[in-house]
C-alpha cells in the first residue's frame, strides 16, 4: 500500500490511522494510534505522510527527507517527540506527539494585535525553545506563527524542519547557487542570499514575528518578488512605536535589534534575547528604541547601494556561537567580604566574559527581604555592586546590576540562573553570604548542586610564605 | 554489515592496531583495507603481515600508489616518494613484495564500490579532493548495479560528498564521532581519512564506519601512542620530513 492513498481505518507498521488533522499542500497529518494498545506511549501520535505528487518541487521531497533525518536526532520538551518513521522509498511517513496547544497563527487570527505582556510570554516562550535548538546544533530556517505551538503549561514547541540546518549533518537542500529558501515574510537578510545554517536567522524571524504579535502588521510585507524579498537587506521597518504608541521603547529596541539586516548586529544568540525580554529595565535603549518616524529615503538609498555588494560573515556552530558569548552571573556578598576576594571575583568574572564582544554580565547580589520603607538599602547595594564592576572593561559586553531579595541565597541564585538562561555563575567559594548563613560553606554547595549551568568557586590568592608548604586541608 | 573502513596506513602499526580495536568494539562485521598499506612509515613489514592475516579472516584489501612503487620502485629514485619506495622496498621480503603488488585495484560489493583513489581511472591516482572530481569517481561507481557508496582514501582528509539541491556535488566535512544517515536511495562518496598519517593537524588516527542496515556512516579518530612511531623512525633513520609529518600530521 502507498502512504499516498492512505485512509482512516487502515493499518500501517502497527498504527491504526485515525481521522485527517489537516491537509496542507505539503502533507497529510492523521490523528494515528497503536494497533497494539500495550505500545501506547502515553501521549497522543499524529502521523506525517508528506504529498508527493509528480511535478513536486524537489525542495518538497527533500524537505520531508530533511524533517526526516533530523526529528530522530532532536531532544527537549521545544520539539515533539519523535516515535517512528517508515523508509522513506517505501512508506514515507513520520509519527510524532500531537502536540497539546495552539499555534502562534491560531492566537493571532483570534487576535491581530496582542496585549504587550502576551506578546513578551509568546516572545520568550519562543526564544527559550529557539535556544534549545540551537544548543542542538540546528537551525530551525522557517520559523513562522504556524510553526510554533504554544504548549498547553505555557512553553513554545517548534514544528516541521522541513528546511532546518544541522551543522554536524550534510545539508541536503545546500546547493552551489544558493537559491533563497524559507517563508518569504519571515526569512532573514542571509538567508534571501541563500546562505544557511547561521543560528541568527532565526532571531530574525522571531523579531518579524513580535513584530506582527505587536503591530498586527509584517514588517516588510510578504514579497513575491526577488527584489521585494531583497529590500530586507537595506531598508528599516516602520518603527512599531509608529503603529502602536503603547509600545515600550525597550520592547521596540529588542525587536528592532533582531530585525537587523546584518546579523552581527543582532542578538548574538537566543539566551540574550530572553535576558532582555525578562528584564525590561535592563535593556539598554538607543535612538532605535526611541524612534517614531520611519528612516529618510536619502539613507535608505544609500544602504540599498552597500546591499548591492554586500559581504556575509557567516556565523561558527550555533552551539559553539553559544559558548563564545556566554551570560555570566556574578553574585557578590555584600558584606563581610576581603578586597582580595573581590579582586579574585573580578578576575574570574572577565575570563568568564570570554574574548568574543557581545557576553553579558548580571551582577546579582540577595539580600534579605527589605522592608517597602527603605529605600536606601537597595540603592546601597546597587551602588556597591557598581563600583565593584567599575574596574572591568566592559566596553564590548553589556552588563546590568540586580538586587534579590530572599532569606534563600542559594535558592535566589539558582531561581535567576535558570530563568534568565545563564551560562556561569561565578561566586566566592567561603565568603558567600557570610553574615546571613551560619554554616557558611552550604551556599556555594547549595549552588552548585542545584544550578543549571557550571559554577565558578572563587577562592582568595593566599600569599604563601616561603619555605612553608601551605596546609593541605 | 557493519563494514570498517581503514585506509593509508603507511607502514604505521600503532595506528593500525588502535583503529582495528575501535572498529571491533564498534562492532565491525567486515573490514575494508583501502589501500596505501605501506610509503611514509617506519614499520611496513609488520603492517603487511598484519594486513596479510586480516585478508586470510575475510578482510578486504585494496592496492594504493605507495604499494605499487614499494612492489617495483624505479632504480634510479628521482624524487622522495621514490627514495621511500626504494626504502620500503628492501625493508620488505619477496612474498611481501608480491603479495603488495598482487592486490587488486578496486572491488566492487553492492552497495559498496572500494578504491584507493577515483573509480573513473583508478591507476592514475587522481585526488578525490573536490566536488568535480568526486563527481567523476561517483558517476562511474554507480554504473555498476546496486551501488550507491563510493569509499576510498589517497587524500589523507576524512571528507564526505553527496548531491544538494543543486547539479553539482556538495562537500561536507564530519564531525568526528556523529552518525551521518546516508540512505541508499542517494548516492554518496567518503574518503575515509588516513589511519598512519593524518595531515589536517589531528595526531589522532582516522577511519569511517559505514553501517549499511542502518544506512549511517560515522568518521572517527582514535588517540595512538604517536611518540612511540616518532621515536621508530628516528631508529630507523627515516628522513627528517617523514618524522615530522608523523609528529605534527601536517
Amino acid at each position: 500500500m502507498s502512504t499516498v492513498a492512505l485512509q482512516p481505518g487502515d493499518t500501517l507498521d502497527g498504527f491504526v490511522i485515525g481521522p485527517v488533522l489537516h491537509a496542507g499542500s505539503m502533507a497529510r497529518i492523521f490523528s494515528v494510534h497503536y494497533a497494539e494498545g500495550a505500545r501506547d506511549p502515553g501521549f497522543p501520535m499524529v502521523m506525517k505522510v508528506p504529498r508527493m505528487i509528480p511535478g513536486d518541487g524537489a525542495e518538497h521531497i527533500i524537505g520531508f527527507e530533511t524533517e526526516h533525518r533530523l526529528l530522530p536526532l532532536l531532544t527537549g520538551p521545544h520539539v515533539p517527540r519523535f516515535v517512528a518513521c517508515g523508509d522513506l522509498a517505501v512508506h514515507p511517513y513520520l509519527v510524532l506527539e500531537l502536540v497539546p496547544g495552539r499555534t502562534y497563527q491560531q492566537l493571532l487570527d483570534e487576535t491581530p494585535r496582542l496585549a504587550l505582556d502576551q506578546a513578551v510570554s509568546l516572545g520568550i516562550a519562543l526564544a527559550r525553545a529557539c535556544h534549545s535548538l540551537h544548543r542542538q546544533n540546528v537551525v530551525h530556517q522557517d520559523l513562522k506563527p504556524a510553526n510554533v505551538v504554544w504548549r498547553d503549561g505555557g512553553i513554545a514547541v517548534l514544528l516541521d524542519f522541513g528546511l532546518s540546518h544541522h551543522a554536524e549533518l550534510p545539508d541536503l537542500l545546500a546547493e552551489e547557487t544558493r537559491q533563497p529558501i524559507g517563508t518569504h515574510a519571515y526569512m532573514a537578510p542571509e538567508q534571501v542570499l541563500g546562505i544557511r545554517g547561521d543560528s541568527r536567522s532565526d532571531l530574525f524571524a522571531i523579531g518579524v514575528m513580535l513584530y506582527e504579535m505587536l503591530t498586527g502588521e509584517l514588517p516588510f510585507g510578504d514579497p513575491k518578488t526577488a527584489g521585494g524579498l531583497r529590500q530586507r537587506l537595506w531598508m528599516d521597518p516602520v518603527p512599531p512605536r509608529r503603529l502602536r504608541p503603547d509600545i515600550p521603547a525597550w520592547l521596540q529596541e529588542v525587536v528592532l535589534r533582531l530585525l537587523e539586516p546584518q546579523a552581527e548586529h543582532r542578538y548574538p544568540s537566543a539566551k540574550h534575547l530572553v535576558f532582555d525580554l525578562e528584564n525590561p529595565g535592563q535593556v539598554a535603549v538607543t535612538a532605535r528604541g526611541q524612534r517614531l518616524r520611519g528612516t529618510p529615503w536619502h539613507r535608505h538609498l544609500r544602504r540599498w547601494l552597500r546591499a548591492a555588494g554586500l559581504q556575509y560573515q557567516p556565523s561558527t556552530m550555533p552551539s559553539r556561537q553559544i559558548d563564545e558569548v556566554p551570560i555570566v552571573l556574578l553574585a557578590l556578598p555584600h558584606d563581610d567580604v576581603s578586597d582580595g576576594t573581590l579582586y579574585s571575583l573580578r578576575q574570574a568574572t572577565a575570563r568568564s566574559l570570554g574574548a568574543r564582544p557581545g557576553a553579558r554580565l548580571a551582577c546579582v547580589t540577595v539580600t534579605p527581604p527589605i522592608g517597602p520603607d527603605d529605600t536606601d538599602t537597595p540603592r546601597r547595594l546597587l551602588e556597591q555592586l557598581r563600583r565593584w564592576a567599575e574596574p572591568l572593561d566592559l566596553s564590548q559586553h553589556q552588563v546590568s546590576f540586580h538586587v534579590l531579595e530572599s532569606g534563600d541565597v542559594a535558592g535566589a541564585i539558582v531561581r535567576y540562573a535558570k530563568r534568565n538562561t545563564v551560562s556561569i555563575i561565578v561566586m566566592g567559594a567561603a565568603t558567600h553570604g557570610l553574615k546571613f548563613q551560619p554554616v557558611v560553606p552550604t551556599i556555594p554547595v547549595k549552588v552548585a548542586m542545584r544550578a543549571p549551568c557550571t559554577v565558578l568557586l572563587v577562592k582568595e590568592d593566599l600569599p604563601v610564605l616561603a619555605g612553608v608548604e601551605p596546609d593541605d586541608d | 554489515m557493519r563494514l570498517g573502513l581503514l585506509s593509508d596506513i603507511h607502514a604505521n602499526p600503532l595506528a593500525l592496531q588502535a583503529c582495528l580495536a575501535r572498529a571491533r568494539e564498534l562492532g565491525a562485521t567486515q573490514l575494508a583495507l583501502l589501500g596505501d598499506l605501506v610509503g611514509y612509515g617506519p614499520d611496513p613489514a609488520a603492517v603487511v603481515d598484519q594486513i596479510r592475516a586480516l585478508q586470510a579472516a575475510g578482510a578486504w584489501v585494496l592496492r594504493g600508489n605507495h604499494d605499487t612503487l614499494a612492489a617495483a620502485p624505479p632504480a634510479e629514485p628521482r624524487t622522495t616518494d621514490e627514495a621511500g619506495a626504494r626504502w620500503t622496498h628492501d625493508q620488505l621480503d619477496a612474498s611481501q613484495r608480491d603479495y603488495l603488488a598482487a592486490l587488486p585495484l578496486q572491488l566492487i560489493r553492492p552497495p559498496c564500490f572500494l578504491v584507493h583513489a577515483s573509480a573513473d581511472a583508478p591507476a592514475a591516482w587522481r585526488y578525490v579532493n573536490n566536488p568535480l572530481v568526486a563527481a567523476d569517481s561517483l558517476a562511474h561507481a554507480v554504473r555498476e548495479e546496486g551501488v550507491c557508496y563510493v569509499l576510498g582514501g589517497h587524500v589523507h582528509l576524512q571528507a564526505l560528498y553527496y548531491q544538494g539541491r543543486g547539479s553539482t556535488l556538495m562537500l561536507f566535512e564530519p564531525v568526528p564521532g556523529k552518525a551521518i544517515p546516508v540512505p541508499q536511495h542517494r548516492r554518496w562518496l567518503a574518503t575515509v581519512g588516513s589511519v598512519g598519517q593524518p595531515r589536517d593537524g589531528n595526531r589522532a588516527a582516522a577511519f569511517a564506519m559505514l553501517d549499511t542496515q542502518a544506512a549511517q556512516i560515522t568518521f572517527h579518530r582514535v588517540p595512538y601512542d604517536v611518540g612511540a612511531m616518532v621515536a621508530l623512525a628516528r631508529r630507523k633513520g627515516l628522513p627528517q620530513e617523514a618524522v615530522q609529518r608523523l609528529e605534527r600530521a601536517r
